[in-house]
């Protein structure tokens, strides 16, 4: 039985890294050679939140698994990523609209955790409420620049933005695991974020001359680990050695 | 009219013999020519196809060691190979810049790469079919990349050798991070030894091939050796890193794929047997395993780029014009 801390641990955990992954996969093909390097930045920090983060995890549960435990030797019904993040990388419209998408909740969400009840989790998240400000800071700066740039840009932009709205929901979802957290003092309350992202999101598509849509129905099932079809194919690549060498050290 | 004009101009200047031996003994007194100085046409123009050939075999060689990011065996060996692989985009772009000192830009030195007009190193034309070839690739092929490398922080001509300074410093600790991956896997089970050796057979002889032809068939070593752009020969630098590896080597249980390796007691030398040029010939001509592949995904990734670029141009041209009548208004 998960308790609801290392649920709650490695739902943080799982974001980062499978989010992390996806920009991973622009390593020598970005758009331009400064891109290519500020992508590989913001995956770097990504898998380093969810290094720190299942090492937590791990510790929470108490049964010695490590953070390669965790990452490579879990399948999809285990993880607990919001589906937002395991969508394939699309074009760069799609990743950076997502990128700006997440940033835009998890800075404020980590400048909140920073002062959370437990140590460690706070600690973490002192750590990356910088990095989140940068990969905010960075994505607004081209959600902008593609908005308000060709009618190409433009185009590709709604697109992706038609495309991930549905999947921003689950960002906001509360359950009963983190009920009690968020009473606690350890959780954050995403509600508690709510203000902040809308103004961050309307200020920004406003610059990028960008429709922000209705919030209609909305994606779920990530966080408890209903996923989608793409979630396997990623889990694929990520753990293709440790499964075909079992036990192996790398 | 006007460009060709300069040149002609520039050519009767640039066979001033008085310019050119102020200039060589500015060179033979270990002075640093910087982008302003004058300096010889040939010189310039050998400067900027190294450059631009080194840059490119950075971007090139992202894409072999790029094939394992999403599969590194831990979250740890992940985070540092796309560290490692960003390091050496961020290789790319300072040698870019140094290119540009010598006129000409970065737009022009990628389309040449993209039409097949400039080279990169033919070791990125190799294939990367496992894990044990990032280790591979760090340990050797860095590791000869350093050998090449380190005279080069001494190169004549100052944007070069600065950039290659602060290159030098991160392909070392590359190469080690290399080692230790290749020391992991010959240290593991035997699936994984068998891994390392398998990637070693594969690597060695393209990695003492980057050392380039034999000193008797090298065609640019004399003047080049005279500008002080390279300062030791092709056999020399190879001789170097066969010593230095070698022991490496034989010190994981690894055996190396030559059977004419043997260590020379009078010279303290290891002597190799015979490189096959044919093959290192093949792969300049394009004929490797993966000529066609790298290219094309350079090709694919400017391509798809393009719209990117674009935007980011007409957006910054919106702001500029924005910012313009803002200003004629408030006046």
């Amino acid at each position: 039985m998960e308790t609801p801390l290392f649920t709650y641990t490695l739902r943080l955990a799982d974001n980062a890294l499978v989010l992390g992954h996806r920009l991973s996969e622009w390593c020598g093909h970005g758009p331009m050679l400064e891109e290519d390097l500020a992508l590989a930045n913001m995956a770097l920090d990504l898998i380093g939140q969810a290094r720190n983060l299942y090492t937590h995890a791990g510790a929470i549960e108490g049964k010695g698994r490590s953070e390669d435990d965790l990452a490579y030797l879990r399948d999809c019904p285990d993880w607990r990523n919001i589906l937002l993040v395991e969508r394939p990388r699309g074009d760069f419209a799609f990743t950076i609209l997502r990128q700006f998408l997440y940033a835009a909740f998890m800075h404020p969400y980590f400048e909140r955790l920073a002062a959370s009840k437990d140590e460690t989790l706070a600690a973490i998240a002192a750590k990356s409420v910088k990095e989140m400000a940068y990969h905010l800071r960075h994505s607004a700066e081209w959600v902008i620049r593609l908005g308000d740039g060709t009618g190409e840009s433009a185009a590709r932009l709604k697109e992706a933005l038609e495309d991930l709205w549905p999947f921003t929901g689950e960002m906001f979802e509360v359950d009963a695991v983190e009920r009690a957290l968020i009473e606690a003092g350890i959780a954050v309350d995403p509600a508690a974020i709510r203000p902040a992202w809308d103004a961050t999101i309307d200020h920004v598509f406003g610059e990028a001359l960008l429709a922000r849509p209705r919030d209609g129905w909305m994606q779920t099932g990530g966080r408890r680990g209903e996923h989608s079809e793409h979630l396997g194919h990623l889990l694929t690549d990520l753990q293709f050695l440790q499964r075909t060498y079992p036990g192996a050290t790398w | 009219m006007y460009a060709q004009a300069l040149n002609v101009a520039e050519k009767a200047h640039a066979d001033d013999p008085e310019l050119r031996a102020r200039f060589q003994a500015r060179v033979d007194a270990e002075e640093k020519i910087e982008p302003n100085d004058w300096m010889p046409e040939g010189y310039r123009r050998t400067l900027v196809r190294q450059i631009s050939q080194h840059a490119h075999s950075e971007i090139v060689g992202m894409l072999p060691e790029g094939n394992w990011i999403t599969r590194a065996p831990s979250l740890k060996r992940k985070a540092a190979l796309l560290a490692k692989v960003q390091d050496e985009g961020g290789h790319g772009l300072y040698l870019y810049s140094a290119a540009e000192t010598l006129g000409v830009s970065r737009e022009e030195l990628v389309g040449q790469l993209l039409t097949g007009k400039a080279k990169y190193s033919s070791i990125f034309n190799y294939p990367t079919p496992s894990w044990a070839d990032m280790g591979m690739i760090g340990w050797l092929v860095d590791g000869a990349a350093i050998m090449n490398q380190i005279p080069l922080c001494r190169c004549s001509y100052g944007p070069y050798a600065r950039a290659m300074i602060r290159i030098c410093k991160e392909e070392s600790f590359h190469q080690r991070q290399g080692y230790e991956i290749v020391m992991t896997l010959a240290k593991g089970s035997p699936a994984q030894k068998k891994m390392a050796q398998d990637s070693l057979n594969r690597w060695w002889w393209p990695a003492l091939m980057m050392f380039g032809p034999s000193d008797k068939d090298s065609q640019h070593s004399d003047q080049n050796m005279a500008w002080k752009i390279k300062r030791f020969s092709n056999d020399d630098l190879r001789q170097k890193f066969i010593d230095a590896t070698v022991p490496q080597g034989h010190f994981l249980g690894l055996t190396f794929p030559d059977p004419d390796l043997r260590f020379n007691e009078a010279t303290g030398h290891w002597e190799h047997g015979p490189i096959d040029w044919s093959e290192f010939n093949r792969v300049v001509r394009g004929e490797g395993p993966c000529n066609r592949e790298r290219l094309k995904a350079r090709q694919k990734a400017h391509d798809e780029g393009a719209w990117v670029r674009e935007a980011a141009l007409a957006h910054a041209e919106k702001r500029a014009a924005r910012k313009a009548a803002a200003k004629i208004a408030a006046e």
